[in-house]
């Protein structure tokens, strides 16, 4: 087959074809992938609510719910008692942008666990938050209680990753964002479990 | 055959497209932060690169000289998002990183560079051994790059640890160590390539 002169008409169908057919396929494959993709996000945040809010106590059911635009996983034991909430939260100060987190909180407010659903900070610096070293001094501490969420370098209780105190301050600012919401909206929760 | 094995070698080491032609190095300095991301990277772009060279040299008479930028563009960004959704629902710790650089794999110069000069105006066969050379030769150096600046700057290869944590040099997963070990990791192969000559 001789090589197509670039008229108008030639051009036109050559582009309409490739780009139909790349079409096509792109659809073909992305319904191929959709379900895939949506279970891996599904898993990802299920594994998160469930390490946050792993407490000794058993959990019975859980609820979900938004508010103020953050999504919380409500923990309920069978009599129906608020046991503690997984709050998804973020902070869009990170070094590199958005940090996403999963902040499990018990029912008096204390932080049980936070794990890291996202981040995007430098390696070997900000990225350090997903060490147990940085994320787990949060275990146990209750805002409530005179545990002050802000970096030391700030005033707070929070030791920062050396170096990378953006990051820490953006991480710290997410899991306080997580807390005044529970504190927030804490009554609501304690109502929200009466299933019986 | 010994000429089709010259095109596939030629991406190797002779014209590797990051250590001798320097093409890419956007993706090159930004994903080599450890050996197995520098690896993924590499293979994402070998995929693309053979998929787009058998495809642009199927329809090399089709497409008219005017309008050929925007069909080879059209074909590579169809694949590279065939490659991101497949990564994302079957890979999705590997996607997590390098999520950002995979849609540029579409403006990655070396896989237009090599739609452009070679899949546009040779056989299929030869193309779709271009692209797998010229592919290898890119994982090759990625990888290479990608253990190099690992081992120095978080003291392990491929995840496993080597060195205590204290030995680490934090520059190296830096951009800054990327530029360094990429320029001295160019000068080597010069000397050698021109002992060869």
């Amino acid at each position: 087959m001789a090589k197509k002169e670039s008229s108008l008409k030639n051009m036109l169908i050559a582009l309409l074809v490739i780009t139909a057919i790349s079409g096509g396929l792109l659809g073909l494959v992305y319904g191929m992938t959709k379900d895939a993709i949506a279970e891996v996000d599904l898993k990802k945040n299920q594994a998160a609510i469930e390490a946050v809010l792993q407490c000794g106590t058993p959990i019975d059911h859980l609820e979900e719910t938004v508010v103020d635009e953050l999504p919380c996983n409500l923990a309920y034991d069978a009599q129906g008692n608020l046991l503690g909430a997984a709050v998804k939260t973020y902070s869009n100060a990170g070094f590199n942008g958005r940090i996403e987190l999963m902040v499990g909180i018990l029912a008096n407010g204390t932080i049980n666990a936070v794990s890291v659903l996202s981040q995007s900070e430098t390696p070997g610096l900000g990225a350090n938050m997903v060490n147990p070293k940085f994320k787990d001094q949060f275990n146990g501490k209750n805002p409530n209680a005179g545990y002050n969420l802000k970096v030391t370098k700030d005033g707070g209780d929070v030791d920062a990753i050396t170096a990378a105190t953006i990051s820490s301050r953006a991480f710290t600012g997410a899991v306080k964002l997580a807390c005044d919401t529970f504190e927030a909206h804490k009554s609501e929760f304690m109502k929200g479990g009466n299933v019986q | 055959m010994s000429n089709h094995l010259k095109t596939f070698t030629k991406g190797l080491i002779k014209e590797n497209p990051i250590l001798v032609l320097l093409l890419g190095c956007c993706p090159t300095l930004a994903t080599t932060t450890s050996a197995i991301n520098g690896m993924s990277m590499g293979l994402a772009t070998t995929f693309v690169l053979i998929m787009s060279n058998l495809v642009i040299s199927l329809l090399k008479n089709f497409i008219p000289d005017k309008v050929r930028i925007p069909c080879f563009i059209v074909v590579i960004a169809s694949f590279v998002t065939i490659v991101q959704l497949a990564m994302q629902a079957y890979v999705p710790d590997i996607y997590e990183t390098l999520g950002l650089f995979i849609p540029l794999i579409v403006v990655n110069c070396i896989v237009l560079g090599r739609a452009e000069a070679f899949a546009s105006k040779n056989p299929v066969w030869p193309s779709i051994l271009d692209g797998a050379g010229m592919g290898l030769g890119f994982t090759l150096a990625l990888t290479v790059l990608g253990c190099i600046r690992e081992f120095l700057g978080s003291g392990s290869v491929f995840g496993l640890h080597i060195l205590p944590e204290t030995a680490n040099i934090l520059v190296f997963i830096l951009p800054p160590g990327a530029f360094i070990c990429l320029g001295f990791l160019i000068a080597i192969v010069n000397r050698f390539k021109k002992e060869n000559h």
